[in-house]
């Protein structure tokens, strides 16, 4: 299972690629495989105003639905518009082109409040696991 | 997540090949179960189009002998497991003295005072002790009931080209193994009970052998297959199989509140057979009334996918309860089998303004839905 160093991480499994005041946001590899094939993202519209902890989107698989978790104040500036098409994007490149959407962060160049590091992540899945 | 190294759950024979094979690993009905091996809309389509491999040894296997078999069966069951000739099987259902379904079985005869009942592994435990209360009745004096669920390892190999690859491992002329039909056959040097039974809507066979010959026919069955397209399935693509076959799973379409005539599936209960039997009265009161709820398909209109537990919505009021829901692979679309009330599916049915009508309240929005007929798929016809 990949967690990629530079990343921020939520304890709901979304991650956070922050540059230029702005929050770039997935879901990791482990809630795409625990999720299994996704068929359907519903993400936050452009221009919706955010709030950190809030569910603000679901991402729908052949199994079942989890809501996405809002990583951080802001707002939504840009979705990315391949996933509608593509949802298996979520699953073969959970980083990169499976990203959803990006949130211009109210805290400015500021890291948000909250979030985990890919050491605390690998940490939080692995308790996870053992359950 | 399971903890894989739980104590609890049970393992197949085919526990280590599972892991080998990097399969994310479920807990179902106790046991520790393959859920998918890769991608389960893969798998999924592998069975439609080429093969699938599934690990079905939590299924419960329960033997019924002696002289008295065959006429303790008629009255334990809603089926006449008298009428069935050695070698072939039948689907049937054990209901409670209410008419309610304890469980959906296969019954295959195996000989003149030998059966064997192939029973849902949440249920297995319960219908083994319903069988064994049941064969002391009345018509039931001189049968005996074993679970051997523990003695066999079930191998399914579904899809197209299920034949061709089961054919390469057995001299067993494959052509006389009719659908529902079982057959002692050799694969691979293993003896087997092979049957061509399956719960995909595709051609193929469900394989019983003993635990030590599991792993062996695995590998030979995915040695054979690789050529065909064969590939390992998890329960995932088994559950979306069986939806879009239109195929009931206890727990969801079947249930202690559900009679067999509600599922649609009257048809299994035998009201003219000769004896008693557990369940008649009440199930031959139900034959005569009209039903108050039927079981309906929907397909989806969006793609948000109706899932077990929603609301049926007609004209925005709860008409029914989604069963099972799943966006299907080969139609593109979400389908749903649902309960829905007798009235509203017959005026669903006939509306001609009933676009719009019709919904699922998926999670607070009323998503649109049509009545679409059971089953979702039929397999082409062979050529």
């Amino acid at each position: 299972m990949s967690v990629p160093e530079e990343l921020y991480y939520t304890a709901e499994h979304e991650w956070v690629a922050i540059s230029d005041a702005t929050a770039r946001v997935g879901i990791t590899d482990y809630a795409q495989r625990a999720l299994g094939d996704v068929v359907y993202v519903t993400a936050p519209a452009q221009g919706t105003r955010v709030t950190a902890g809030d569910p603000c989107g679901e991402v729908e698989s052949t199994k079942s639905v989890s809501d996405i978790y809002c990583p951080a104040d802001g707002e939504v500036t840009e979705v990315n518009p391949e996933i509608d098409e593509d949802p298996g994007l979520v699953n073969s490149d959970p980083y990169g082109a499976g990203w959803l959407f990006k949130i211009k962060l109210d805290v400015g160049d500021q890291l948000p409040p909250g979030l985990l590091s890919a050491a605390e992540y690998s940490a939080l899945t692995a308790a996870e696991e053992q359950q | 997540m399971p903890d894989p190294q739980s104590p609890a759950l049970r393992r197949t024979p085919l526990a280590t090949v599972h892991q080998g094979l990097g399969a994310t690993m479920t807990e179902f009905a106790g046991w520790l179960m393959p859920l998918r091996y890769g991608s389960e809309t893969a798998e999924h389509n592998a069975v439609r189009k080429a093969a699938g491999l599934f690990d079905l040894s939590h299924m419960g296997e329960l033997m019924i002998t002696g002289d008295g078999a065959a006429a303790a069966l008629d009255y334990a069951l809603v089926g006449e497991a008298s009428a069935i000739k050695p070698g072939r099987a039948r689907y049937t259902m054990i209901c409670a003295p209410d008419g309610g379904v304890i469980d959906d079985l296969i019954v295959y005869r195996l000989a003149d005072s030998e059966y064997m009942v192939v029973a849902n592994a949440s249920n297995a435990a319960v219908v083994a002790a319903e069988l064994a209360e049941r064969v002391d009745g009345p018509d039931g004096r001189g049968a005996d009931v074993k679970d051997r669920t523990a003695d066999y390892a079930l191998i399914a190999v579904q899809g197209p080209q299920a034949a061709a690859i089961v054919g390469s491992l057995t001299s067993t002329d494959l052509d006389q193994v009719r659908y529902y039909a079982s057959y002692r056959a050799t694969i691979d040097g293993s003896e087997a009970l092979l049957a061509r039974t399956g719960y995909t809507g595709e051609d193929g066979f469900e394989i019983f052998v003993g635990p030590q010959a599991a792993a062996p026919v695995w590998e030979a069955l995915t040695e054979a297959g690789g050529g065909f397209g064969l590939v390992p399935a998890g329960l995932a693509a088994r559950d979306s199989l069986r939806l879009e076959a239109g195929m009931p799973l206890y727990g969801n379409e079947l249930g202690r509140d559900v009679t067999p005539y509600d599922a649609g599936l009257g048809r299994v209960v035998k009201l003219d057979k000769p004896g008693d039997f557990v369940g008649r009265a009440a199930l031959a009161e139900r034959a005569e009334a009209a039903p108050t709820r039927v079981l309906v398909g929907l397909a989806g209109k969006t793609r948000r996918v109706p899932r077990h537990g929603y609301s049926v919505l007609w004209n925005g009021e709860p008409c029914g309860t989604v069963t099972s829901g799943a966006p299907s692979p080969t139609l593109g679309r979400p389908i749903a089998m649902a309960y829905v009330t007798a009235e509203i599916a017959a005026e669903a049915r006939s509306a001609t303004d009933g676009d719009g009508r019709l919904a699922v309240d998926i999670r607070g929005s009323a998503e649109p839905a049509e009545l679409v007929p059971l089953p979702f798929y039929r397999r082409p016809a062979p050529n």
